[in-house]
């Protein structure tokens, strides 16, 4: 032992040495973090290719880009305390859901002059979700409706009537693995509206999806579009950005909203508390509002936007297709979605009853 | 062997980190959990710590009963077949050649290191209506009728109608027993390749066949590895959830996708935690009642 001494106390300081390094290391790369960075987290496609590189060039900040699923998985990773996002891109009922729990910075104004761009169509400019615009500002929006196979099916299956209960398409159906959206949509086709808080047709909601599941093949958590282009199921209750998509690979594929109306969204880009680079989040929201930066966007992703500047610079066919930009008569049957409070263990337990049947 | 207190400094730098890992990353959020499962949900989903029994009141219910109990079927079901399936894998690889076993090891054990969602995606391109099994039985269906046409009965087949493999039990159960293999075959394999083959040897000198042989004497002796591999495999697919999630279609709600709901979409963490804690407390039951049992079987044997 005695003739490792040497090697073992110049050992011991070398641990402590670099033990002292990765502690200075640690400190300095902190202290670098505070400026020139922005932390994004968006679902995925859901942003242009140009975007990034753009706003990099525009402003010297980097975007580190991170992915997310659903709201509901946006709100489990904020709630446990901010992991250092400064901008993320909740829907509408989660924009009113985090600012109920003060999860939400209020924007500056002053600091975002391509506000101006904004549809002034009051949905857009002062939502019931977020009066004034003041947690944060529409990114794009859309409808959920039923896309389907032209050949597959009979005419438009344009009522809930023929997915949710008639035997015509039994097996050849994916329904959204989303509990206020079917439960909803059930709700509308029985007449009653889609934020229904009262039991009784909630449970009248529930009992005709029992009643019809044997006929739905899957439900499906956002991937309805690749079984509906893949020839699994004919028809899909999806969002309509993600059917258009796969209409461009296939010319079959069609997209409608069921005269009972459907669901209309919006997603918002909103700072968290917490974030460490607000003045950059602020540049970026600016840049996203730029009506070039937001047409590239659309043009991309093929959802409608909320800037009524940049839709001058959409494509013609995107802004002509039904599907992306609907109608007003389609709108005017669409509903938003809003959080219930607690009446959300009524749709909890439906849902669980509908999927244990 | 040392007492352990004869060298309490390296007992302690030995079981240190183990037991700060178990403690911070097992223990501790358990207790969170368990602390939860009294607490009540807020209007947006916060969870309010509270002295609530009411999670478990609703956890009771006939539905989430019957939910537990379709998943503790699948569970057994995918464990029989893993064990037959597994036993004769493990036997067959224990009995190889010596320079044969390791890659034979390699081809079972070689899957595992690819992701498990990459894995199971993959099962749902074999199964689909237009997935490689399918897409087998056509052409087999093809070629037949072209057969058959030659001969001179060209509609004896008819036309093809793909097999539905996809989004039911029997892919729930087929996409468990797949990735649940290795967890049964490598505790018994491990348990055979100790095995002491002039046990064996006696058994048959001494008259015994072949079966009986494997069914006195193999498997007595290795049931160690059973008992391992049945409990891994049974308990790993009691708990799972992405694949029936990706592979079950409509009527394959098994218990793990339920507190995933809970955690996730519902945000009612209050009742997720509830759920999760009542298969740990059958389970506590059961290995309290089964060490009651052997205690008891242990004193009447001496004669107490």
């Amino acid at each position: 032992m005695n003739m490792f001494k040497g090697a073992g106390s110049s050992r011991r300081n070398f641990l402590a040495g670099t033990g002292a390094a990765a502690v200075a290391l640690g400190f300095g790369g902190r202290s670098a973090s505070a400026s020139g960075e922005l932390n994004v987290y968006n679902w995925d496609t859901y942003i242009g290719e140009t975007t990034l590189a753009t706003f990099t060039e525009a402003t010297g900040v980097k975007v580190q880009y991170d992915l997310f699923a659903n709201n509901e998985e946006l709100f489990a990773k904020l709630k446990a305390g901010n992991p250092g996002y400064d901008i993320i891109f909740p829907s509408d009922y989660m924009v009113e859901t985090m600012i109920a729990i003060d999860m939400l910075v209020a924007i500056d104004h002053s600091k975002i002059p391509n506000m101006k761009h904004i549809d002034p169509d009051p949905n857009f400019s002062d939502p019931s979700f977020n009066p004034g615009l003041k947690f944060g500002v529409p990114f794009m929006w859309g409808t959920q409706g039923v896309g389907y196979r032209i050949s597959k099916v009979d005419g438009v299956p344009d009522s809930w009537g023929d997915i949710l209960a008639s035997d015509k398409y039994a097996g050849r159906i994916a329904l959204l693995e989303d509990v206020r959206a079917m439960i909803g949509f059930s709700l509308k086709y029985l007449g009653f509206p889609m934020n229904s808080v009262d039991p009784d047709e909630i449970a009248q909601a529930r009992d005709l999806l029992i009643k019809n599941k044997k006929n739905f093949k899957t439900f499906a958590p956002d991937s309805g579009q690749d079984l509906l282009l893949s020839g699994e199921v004919d028809l899909a209750v999806e969002w309509n950005g993600d059917i258009v998509q796969v209409m461009e690979e296939d010319d079959d594929l069609a997209y409608v909203v069921p005269k009972e109306g459907g669901m209309v969204w919006m997603d918002n880009m909103c700072i968290p508390k917490g974030a460490p680079n607000p003045g950059n989040a602020h540049a970026f929201l600016d840049h996203v509002l730029d009506p070039v930066v937001n047409a590239e966007i659309a043009n991309t992703i093929h959802y409608p936007t909320a800037n009524l500047s940049a839709r001058k610079l959409v494509l013609p066919e995107d802004l002509a297709n039904p599907a992306i930009y609907p109608p007003p008569e389609t709108l005017a049957r669409c509903e938003q979605i809003v959080d219930v409070g607690d009446a959300a263990r009524l749709y909890d337990e439906a849902w669980t009853a509908i999927k244990a049947a | 062997m040392d007492s352990w207190k004869d060298n309490k400094l390296a007992f302690g730098v030995l079981l240190g980190p183990p037991t700060f890992w178990l403690v911070v990353f097992f223990t501790l959020p358990l207790a969170i959990v368990w602390v939860y499962s009294f607490g009540e949900r807020g209007p947006q989903g916060q969870t309010i710590l509270a002295l609530s029994l009411a999670n478990y009141e609703r956890a009771v219910e006939w539905i989430h009963l019957g939910i537990i109990w379709k998943s503790v079927w699948i569970a057994a079901v995918t464990t029989a077949l893993c064990v037959i399936m597994g036993f004769p894998l493990a036997m067959g690889i224990a009995f190889a050649p010596r320079r044969w076993r390791n890659p034979l090891l390699l081809i079972v054990i070689l899957p595992f290191w690819t992701n498990l969602l990459i894995r199971t995606y993959a099962w749902i391109a074999v199964l689909r209506t237009r997935g490689y099994i399918n897409f087998t039985l056509e052409w087999f269906h093809d070629k037949l009728d072209r057969l058959f046409t030659l001969v001179g009965l060209p509609e004896i087949m008819g036309t093809f109608s793909p097999l539905e493999l996809l989004y039911n039990q029997t892919a729930v159960i087929i996409g468990l027993v797949y990735i649940h293999l290795p967890f049964m075959m490598l505790p018994i394999y491990a348990s055979m390749e100790k095995l002491d083959r002039s046990y064996l040897e006696a058994s048959l000198d001494l008259g015994a066949g072949q079966w009986r042989t494997l069914f006195s004497v193999t498997v007595p002796l290795v049931m160690p590895g059973i008992a391992s591999g049945l409990l891994m495999t049974y308990i790993l697919s009691l708990g799972t959830f992405l694949t029936p999630n990706l592979l079950g279609g409509t009527d394959s709600m098994m218990i793990g996708n339920l507190i995933a709901q809970e955690f996730g979409p519902s945000r009612d963490w209050a009742f997720g935690s509830a759920l999760s804690f009542l298969l740990l407390y059958a389970t506590f039951i059961i290995l309290w009642a089964r060490a009651t049992f052997a205690r008891r079987g242990a004193a009447s044997e001496l004669g107490i």
